[in-house]
């Protein structure tokens, strides 16, 4: 009834081919756009920022980042967490580096630190596929992480190995340290994951994108008929990268402040990210947000209602949740492989003919 | 139903309404996870400590307290989350027992005015409290730890080490890594060698680093592990049949599920402390009659008296005293986390006063001031018995190495001040 195309007339190939075609959409969209920046800060605390808010938008930018890699591009890739970590102390050692840079330059200049080593270790998947790429990415993941806790170089020599971040800002507006205001943290990374979304969809419609989705469907053929595969493949991993880099430098300065290489960015992260995209559904920009935005209000929400409303014992309800998550993943990848997008994707279809189903 | 509606919003009310709030300390445990043996008998300890408070004397100064617990499973992320939940309740005084927690916590608890606790962990030169001014970790702390581990071997090698070879199995994290600067000083000092080897979260895989030990043959080996990686260690330590008089870990390293899997190849372990060991303590005769058997015991109810569970009891029970000590201060039963902060910044704990709390001797005797949160470092040792499968304290509380630790101290929060601006200042 409101959702159909029907009456919405596109009269230029620009509206034909816009992001969201249809109309209710992309009044959706710009709605929640509006609310996103324009009503939330205003409403924000502390705890809906650190605890809810800014993990949703960091994961989301590397669920992206994942995302492109391995659900547009098809290579498999365990590394996440050392992509995220060569973000991190990327951003560390620009911020310490350059203090008097804006935030916004360090973050960038981290993302394209991490697309670097990115399309190094993606080099070795012009060779291999499949599951012995997925073998070569777990060695970048444990290899990054020995390096940063063994070259103290990185974390700036600190006693510890953890690195900090120290007060930066963006305009005369504290970004990072514990007094950077909530609406600030939570707009600079809402800030970064339009940006990042923009990009990732406006690519994955163009030609890099088709490109990529070529040799994730079939590289022979694709190679046939004229994708370079060198090119799509390494492309691939260098977008991937900055998204992930993205995600790894807002997560160490804006969300947590200090961090830890083996805890924070361990394989366990690698598998979190992954397993954001694979129930978000693979290879779509919407599946990487709802994947991130399920695995990160569902503990929330577990101990909210477990402990605060439930009044169970912490250690119980924290089982629990490892219980839950476990077994929807498990129904998630049986009753629905494709993910939370292609859920969304279905009931539009069904939105469309609503109320007149035949 | 709308009577209904109406007592609902009443009592609603009235369950909100702050007839007189109570003192909250929030307790960021972990009882779950591959620390969580250690995880439990230390929140029990801590949540017993505040309910005999609560069952025998009403209170700290007739205001009831109230724990709120929150698991954080020794992760960061969720830490935070836990730091942030429970901060706008009133928290009065965070103790994280987590080394990577507490390095998220510095900045934030200054910011928020909160004081956090770090007792025997955390970052050390927080001990400066002209830079750190909200973070205190009294009464012992890792360099502490290091410097006491050389001073007992010194002592009991004739007060010379020179040519001797100590290893170090540090678990490859920020905790672990804090001894390392303090054991290098003290080996160009003492003239010992030093031989560092990281064993990776959870600590799980260590037959590399043992088979190094096996090969390098160290006269002793020292420890800073945590969770499974301490029975692994002690199992590994057993199998290569290293002497257990030559083996001392750091107090996290040093509690009774870290040696019972071994078995009676445990025998003879060595394990540093800051505070007594066993139950023969009046303060345990209160807990088994106002809180276990009232049925109020938390957790399990099973960990009274050991190792951890006497450390979480030791960490409440300073607490408790801090926020009598701000009461004193502020003249008000009522405290919030500022004034719990000056509390404990002018706490003193003497050998009346824990005699008076059923804790004769448990601890040392110290006072903490503006330029000092670290207190007086003093370190015992114990070492496990397994056939009666008891903790003995074996070298009585003694300083450590105040001139080579004061001069670390100084240098690493000086770093800390002038890369986050901070004025040392105490007034």
């Amino acid at each position: 009834m409101f959702y159909r195309e029907a009456g919405d007339f596109k009269t230029s190939y620009e509206q034909d081919s816009q992001t969201f075609p249809i109309k209710f959409d992309r009044f959706r969209y710009y709605a929640v756009l509006a609310i996103a920046f324009l009503v939330v800060p205003f409403v924000i605390n502390d705890y809906w920022a650190n605890a809810i808010l800014l993990p949703f938008l960091i994961y989301a930018i590397a669920a992206i980042g994942l995302n492109i890699l391995v659900g547009y591009a098809g290579q498999v890739s365990l590394g996440t967490g050392g992509f995220m970590a060569v973000g991190a102390y990327a951003c560390y050692k620009f911020m310490t580096m350059m203090p008097e840079v804006s935030m916004f330059v360090h973050v960038l200049l981290a993302g394209g630190m991490t697309a670097i080593v990115c399309v190094v270790f993606g080099l070795p998947s012009l060779r291999i596929k499949g599951f012995y790429l997925a073998v070569a990415t777990l060695a970048a993941q444990f290899f990054l992480v020995w390096l940063f806790n063994r070259v103290p170089w990185f974390y700036n020599y600190s006693a510890s190995g953890q690195i900090s971040a120290p007060e930066r800002d963006v305009f005369g507006i504290l970004i990072t340290g514990p007094n950077a205001p909530a609406w600030a943290t939570y707009m600079f990374s809402l800030i970064f994951l339009t940006l990042c979304a923009l990009v990732a969809r406006n690519l994955t419609r163009g030609t890099i994108g088709r490109s990529w989705m070529a040799i994730r469907d079939m590289d022979i053929a694709a190679e046939i008929i004229g994708v370079n595969p060198l090119k799509a493949k390494l492309t691939a991993f260098a977008v991937s990268g900055f998204f992930i880099g993205i995600s790894g430098a807002l997560f160490f300065s804006v969300y947590l402040g200090a961090v830890e290489v083996g805890e924070a960015f361990g394989i366990t992260k690698s598998f979190l990210v992954l397993f954001m995209v694979i129930i978000g559904g693979l290879g779509s920009i919407f599946g990487s947000f709802a994947g991130a935005a399920f695995l990160v209000l569902l503990p929330v929400v577990l101990k909210v209602v477990g402990v605060d409303v439930l009044g169970w014992p912490t250690d119980i309800v924290a089982h629990f949740q490892l219980v839950i998550v476990g077994a929807l993943i498990i129904v998630f990848l049986i009753v629905e492989p494709h993910g939370l997008a292609q859920l969304w994707r279905v009931a539009k279809e069904k939105l469309r003919l609503w109320p007149f189903p035949h | 139903m709308k009577l209904k509606l109406t007592t609902l919003a009443l009592g609603a009310v009235m369950a909100a309404g702050p007839v007189m709030a109570d003192l909250v300390f929030p307790s960021l445990s972990y009882r779950t996870g591959p620390y969580a043996a250690g995880g439990i008998p230390f929140a029990d300890g801590y949540a017993d400590y505040f309910t005999l408070l609560n069952e025998r004397d009403g209170g700290i100064g007739g205001v009831m307290t109230k724990l709120i617990e929150c698991e954080t499973g020794y992760n960061t992320e969720k830490g935070v989350e836990c730091y942030e939940s429970t901060k706008g309740e009133g928290a009065l005084v965070y103790q994280p027992l987590s080394t990577g927690i507490t390095y998220q916590l510095i900045p934030k608890v200054t910011a928020d005015n909160i004081p956090l606790h770090t007792m025997g962990y955390g970052r050390t030169s927080a001990a400066n409290g002209e830079v750190f001014s909200n973070v205190f970790n009294y009464p012992a702390n890792y360099w502490n730890g290091a410097s006491g581990v050389v001073n007992y071997l010194l002592e009991s090698n004739g007060g010379d080490l020179k040519g001797k070879k100590i290893a170090l199995v540090y678990h490859n994290s920020a905790y672990g890594k804090e001894p390392i600067r303090t054991l290098e000083e003290l080996s160009a000092k003492h003239g010992f060698e030093l031989l560092a080897l990281p064993v990776d979260h959870p600590g799980q895989e260590q037959k590399s680093q043992w088979l190094q030990i096996r090969r390098e043959r160290p006269d002793f080996v020292t420890m800073w592990g945590w969770g499974v990686m301490n029975q692994v260690a002690i199992q590994e330590a057993a199998n290569i049949r290293f002497p257990m008089e030559n083996f001392i870990g750091v107090w996290w390293s040093g509690a009774e599920h870290d040696v019972m899997s071994a078995g009676d190849a445990a025998d003879g372990y060595k394990a540093l402390t800051f505070h007594n060991v066993g139950r023969d303590f009046p303060v345990f005769h209160h807990i088994q009659k106002y809180v276990v058997d009232t049925g109020k015991a938390a957790g399990a109810g099973d960990q009274i008296g050991t190792v951890l569970y006497n450390r979480g009891m030791y960490a409440a029970m300073l607490a408790a005293e801090a926020a009598k000590t701000a009461q004193g201060i502020h003249g008000t039963a009522d405290i919030n986390a500022a004034m719990m902060r000056d509390g404990m910044e002018a706490l003193e704990i003497n050998e009346a006063k824990m005699a008076d709390l059923g804790m004769p001797n448990f601890g040392p005797s110290f006072n903490v001031s503006c330029e000092n949160h670290g207190g007086p470092g003093l370190v015992g040792v114990t070492q496990w018995d397994a056939s009666s499968k008891t903790w003995s304290l074996i070298s009585d509380f003694k300083p450590t190495d105040g001139d080579v630790i004061g001069a670390l101290v100084a240098e690493d929060s000086g770093a800390y001040a002038a890369e986050n601006k901070i004025t040392p200042n105490c007034n």
